[in-house]
């Protein structure tokens, strides 16, 4: 269970990012976190993995406190924290099964990862992954070659490979076609419920947000005004979420 | 519409303006100078007469070749090895001072401040410098050019990690990689492509002032020409030079070949 609470966050002085936000999501949930751009929704999302260090508050994962962590302990959440990005951000000179290993970095002594060696057993179970996000003929691809779907497949695969509880987007979608953005969307989905994750994921598509999301996070200058499930996403409350009527948004 | 039109005039008396500001410029330099404009044109193609004649190579000149080729090739790596552990060094600078992988804004601060003091003086100078300490030999063209191509190599490899490397640093980063995992994982594989691409530069560049280095150190190819210079051999000079532009451009060609297959 991930369980956040009363997280804080100010970049500048009397500016803060993030008021008081606090939620509790159970694995085997898919989480999506919406909001008008600037809302806070990127803060939340790397505080989550402590890639940006929150102010006050708590971050629970099965209990555990990732915001007290020294380094050593950091490392091992954050193994367990796995995160797909906008811009796919794979190291795109080296193949997609090179980049599908480096989901294993957090687990392996600092020697064997510099040189990037890696078991049998972490070779076959990067090509079974590959197959699961469709993409077992193009392994030994360099990743420049990939269309943008294809690279956030692999970057899921990525963070697949970590045997993670969670799995953190941040826009995984903002720049794909709307076909490889479905496909993104329900490979997320599925994989929720087969290997019981924790899934939260930023989105500016609202109507992808209803149709694939199970919990919806509503974030608006910093605070939380929404948490609930899915279907209970109103017209009103996204008019208060983005202060203008954007009904239209929901058909 | 009016607007526009308007725009576009005044654009138009900024240009005039600007040329007449260069224009002016040159006139009050070459009066300063006591610069004859007139007179340095017609003694242009006289000049380049002179060249011609004088410098071309004659069949007796192709007896000098292989004392050329030598010391040509000398030169090249002489170049080339300063380039090389330049490179080496210049990749851990830059790796400790850029402002994703750096250790902190204090070291940051001394290796950009370090990197522009090499860059910035020029190569004449430091090779009059170094003279002092190690007289006239290849070692002090070889730390000439090596102190000036770190300051280079450190500023490009730093923007070069900077601009490259940050996004997939953080990925790996994320998955609980440690932070020399990330260097040798994520930021060298990814910077490699530009990295070699300004090598390649570097050494073209500096097969060209080693020439020059090696007429201030008595050493390489800069000696040969100035050592046929002095003594009135012209058409070996010529012969020289013809030499070093013959391998500089071939450098040049493959360097672009090796460009196009690592990127
Ligand atoms: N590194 C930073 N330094 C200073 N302020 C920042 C920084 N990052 C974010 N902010 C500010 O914090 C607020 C929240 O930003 P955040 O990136 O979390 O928004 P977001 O909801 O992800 O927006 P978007 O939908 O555009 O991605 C914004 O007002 C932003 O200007
Ligand atoms: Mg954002």
């Amino acid at each position: 269970m991930l369980e956040v609470k009363n997280l804080d966050k100010s970049y500048q002085k009397d500016h803060p990012a993030l008021t008081n936000i606090s939620f509790t999501v159970e694995p085997g949930t898919f989480v999506a976190i919406i909001g008008p751009s600037g809302a806070g929704k990127t803060t939340i999302l790397r505080s989550l993995n402590q890639l940006i260090k929150d102010d006050s508050g708590q971050i629970l994962i099965d209990g555990d406190d990732i915001r007290s962590d020294n380094k050593t302990q950091l490392r091992k959440h954050r193994r367990q924290i796995g995160m797909v990005f906008q811009n796919y951000n794979l190291v795109e000179r080296l193949t997609v099964i090179e980049n599908v290993l480096h989901g294993r970095l957090g687990y392996k002594s600092t020697l064997a990862g510099i040189f990037g060696r890696y078991t049998k057993e972490e070779k076959a179970e990067a090509m079974s992954l590959l197959k699961k996000v469709g993409l077992e003929d193009f392994a030994l691809q360099r990743c420049s070659e990939l269309s943008g779907g294809q690279k956030q497949r692999v970057g899921i695969a990525r963070s697949l490979i970590q045997h993670p509880k969670v799995i953190l987007c941040d826009e995984p979608i903002a720049s794909l076609d709307p076909a490889s953005a479905q496909t993104v969307m329900q490979l997320l989905k599925d994989l929720t419920e087969e290997y019981n994750l924790i899934c939260v994921a930023n989105l500016h598509q609202i109507n992808m947000a209803k149709k694939y999301a199970d919990q919806i996070i509503g974030i608006r200058k910093g605070h939380l005004i929404f948490n609930e499930a899915a279907d209970l996403l109103s017209e009103d409350i996204l008019r208060t979420l983005y202060d203008q009527d954007i009904t239209k948004e929901l058909e | 519409m009016q607007s526009s039109a308007k725009y576009l005039t005044r654009k138009g008396w900024h240009q005039t303006a600007i040329i007449a500001i260069i224009g002016g410029t040159y006139l009050l330099g070459s009066w300063i100078l006591n610069f004859d404009s007139l007179g340095g044109l017609i003694a242009l193609p006289k000049a380049f007469g002179w060249l011609g004649v004088n410098f071309a190579p004659t069949p007796k000149s192709m007896n000098y070749l292989p004392q050329i080729w030598q010391k040509l090739m000398q030169t090249v790596l002489l170049a080339i090895s300063s380039t090389m552990v330049a490179a080496v060094i210049s990749i851990f600078v830059a790796l400790i001072g850029s402002k994703v992988t750096g250790i902190n804004g204090f070291v940051q601060t001394i290796v950009r401040g370090i990197a522009s003091f090499f860059r910035n003086i020029p190569l004449v100078a430091w090779s009059m410098i170094l003279l002092f300490s190690f007289k006239q030999s290849d070692f002090t063209g070889f730390l000439a050019l090596l102190l000036m191509s770190i300051g280079f190599l450190i500023r490009a490899f730093m923007e070069i990690i900077e601009d490259e490397a940050s996004e997939t640093m953080l990925a790996l980063k994320a998955t609980g990689a440690n932070y020399f995992q990330v260097i040798f994982q994520a930021v060298l594989p990814q910077i490699l492509p530009s990295m070699l691409s300004w090598i390649l530069y570097m050494i073209e560049n500096n097969v060209r002032d080693a020439t020059l280095v090696g007429i201030l150190t008595g050493t390489g190819i800069g000696f040969l020409f100035d050592l046929y210079f002095k003594s009135f051999r012209f058409d070996a000079s010529g012969m020289t030079v013809l030499s070093i532009i013959i391998v500089v451009i071939a450098l040049e060609l493959i360097s672009n070949q090796i460009r196009k297959v690592i990127l």
